[in-house]
């Protein structure tokens, strides 16, 4: 096999332009989207209602338990058939935000029930509404125990994203896919939309280092 | 219980017939409690008795099923009814029978601060920020009164050094009294301190203890739970020992401590002291 390095150097430029303006963007908007939804989540599954509690359970268990690409491909090719047409950018936000949303809100509830109870009570005897001591004194140490679970949820997120060139949103997958089509050079093609995700994904555990130390200083070693 | 004037000015605090039940196991069966200004009460008795649930009922950190708990002047007029808390002027009456919401409750932490067993310092905020966050963030006083204030106290408990501290880098009893700290810069009316001195290690239970007494000494008005009997005879005005849910006896520390009438406030003192 003889390596084509001009196809490499100029194929770099699309693919990278794919992760620049496709898949970084999708990441991290989904990635906002979903922890939110995830939060949000995670309060009813804690909730003395059982049946909000019930409704959070029943969206967990349909996350979890469905492919990501059958969910992505509900939203995009599904809906159309209930009236409900979306560009493939709002499917993929949609689906990789309610994704998200399944799999980090167990890693919220999780974190904040780790959180001992004393620490309610400490908000409560100094005043504190429920919300501003979940606020002001749970979720800052919940955080700090979810950072590494909730960062394996954004590196597969960006892997994931992936799928999205399923439904003809233009990413770095994508456009390495075009090129390879256009090329036959299926191999170099591949293996440089891996090495891209593999430096994304490297960068995002440094990051992922950083701001455990930085949350880790109130804590003894 | 020893009859008190219902007319009493002196009352900070009154609570009647106090009842608390979880699921089939009642832990409290109808407690009177008085605390005068300045008076420190001591809560003694067995594990079980209910001692802690009654403290933790003044702090809204259990909500009785029944009874009252009035603050302040509206002790000499009675609970009044309906529940809802009729504040005013610093003046509280919550009857528990019915519903008290939310603001029952906040109107209580309004009024009375716990000091915990385990501290519950927040460990992720700085010594300083874990006194001024109540202050600042509930009370909304402006920062830097706040802190002024906060210093003050951290300097009057030794502690001024270690403003820019986390909880884990103190001991056990400075983080306790860091706790203590945090409760008075709330300015409550009525402080409660759930056995400050249980977990710590025995060379540190002094240094706690001295600050407690030196706020008695400053006309505090406290309710303390404890087992350290000493210290209830030296620093309780009145000493109040619960068994089973119920008050058994109670009166001035010397009295109830050193001449118990009650054949299980006997018991109980003996037995400790035998322990210690």
């Amino acid at each position: 096999m003889t390596f084509n390095w001009d196809l490499v150097w100029s194929s770099f430029g699309p693919i990278i332009g794919g992760a620049i303006a496709g898949t970084i963007p999708l990441t991290l908007a989904s990635f906002a989207f979903g922890l939110l939804l995830a939060l949000f989540v995670a309060l009813l599954r804690l909730s003395p209602n059982k049946v909000l509690s019930a409704v959070a359970r029943f969206y967990v268990s349909v996350i979890r338990g469905t492919p990501l690409l059958v969910q992505l491909f509900v939203i995009f090719y599904g809906l159309p058939s209930l009236g409900v047409k979306l560009d493939p950018w709002p499917s993929a936000i949609i689906a990789f935000s309610l994704n998200v949303g399944g799999y980090a809100a167990e890693i919220i509830r999780a974190a904040i029930l780790s959180v001992p109870k004393g620490q309610w009570e400490a908000g409560h005897t100094i005043g504190m509404s429920g919300a501003q001591t979940l606020l002001r004194i749970i979720l800052p140490q919940a955080a700090r125990v979810s950072v590494p679970p909730l960062s394996n949820t954004f590196i597969s997120l960006v892997k994931d994203t992936s799928l999205a060139s399923l439904i003809l949103v233009t990413e770095l997958f994508k456009n390495a896919q075009q090129i390879a089509a256009f090329s036959q050079e299926f191999m170099v093609l591949y293996l440089e939309a891996a090495l891209v995700y593999w430096v994304i994904c490297l960068v995002l555990s440094t990051a992922q280092s950083a701001l455990e130390r930085r949350l880790d200083r109130y804590v003894a070693h | 219980m020893s009859p008190t004037d219902p007319l009493d000015a002196s009352l900070v605090l009154s609570a009647r017939g106090l009842t608390k039940s979880f699921g089939s196991n009642t832990v409290l069966r109808g407690i009177d409690l008085d605390v005068r200004r300045g008076q420190v009460v001591a809560l003694i008795g067995p594990s079980g008795s209910g001692k802690t649930t009654v403290l933790r009922s003044l702090n809204g950190l259990e909500v009785p099923d029944g009874g009252t708990v009035t603050f302040g002047a509206s002790v000499a007029g009675g609970a009044t009814a309906g529940g809802s808390a009729a504040a005013s002027g610093g003046d509280l009456a919550l009857d528990f029978s019915v519903p008290v919401g939310k603001r029952g409750i906040a109107a209580l932490r309004d009024r009375s601060a716990m000091v915990f067993q385990h501290y519950n310092l927040f460990p992720h905020m700085t010594v300083l920020k874990n006194v001024t966050e109540g202050p600042v963030q509930v009370q909304k006083r402006p920062k830097a009164e706040a802190e002024a204030d906060a210093l003050r106290l951290l300097t009057r408990v030794g502690l001024a050094d270690k403003r820019d501290a986390y909880p884990f880098q103190l001991s056990g009893g400075q983080q306790q009294r860091v706790g203590i700290v945090r409760a008075l810069a709330l300015k409550p009316q009525l402080l409660l301190f759930d056995e400050p001195t249980s977990a710590l290690d025995p060379e540190l239970v002094g240094e706690v203890l001295a600050v407690i007494k030196e706020l008695a000494e400053e006309g505090w008005t406290m309710v303390i739970v404890t087992h350290e009997l000493g210290f209830a005879r030296h620093v309780a005005d009145e000493v109040v020992f619960m068994d089973g849910g119920v008050v058994v006896e109670r009166g001035p520390a010397a009295e109830v401590l050193g001449a118990p009438r009650q054949e299980r406030t006997k018991q109980f003192v003996k037995r400790i002291q035998h322990d210690v």
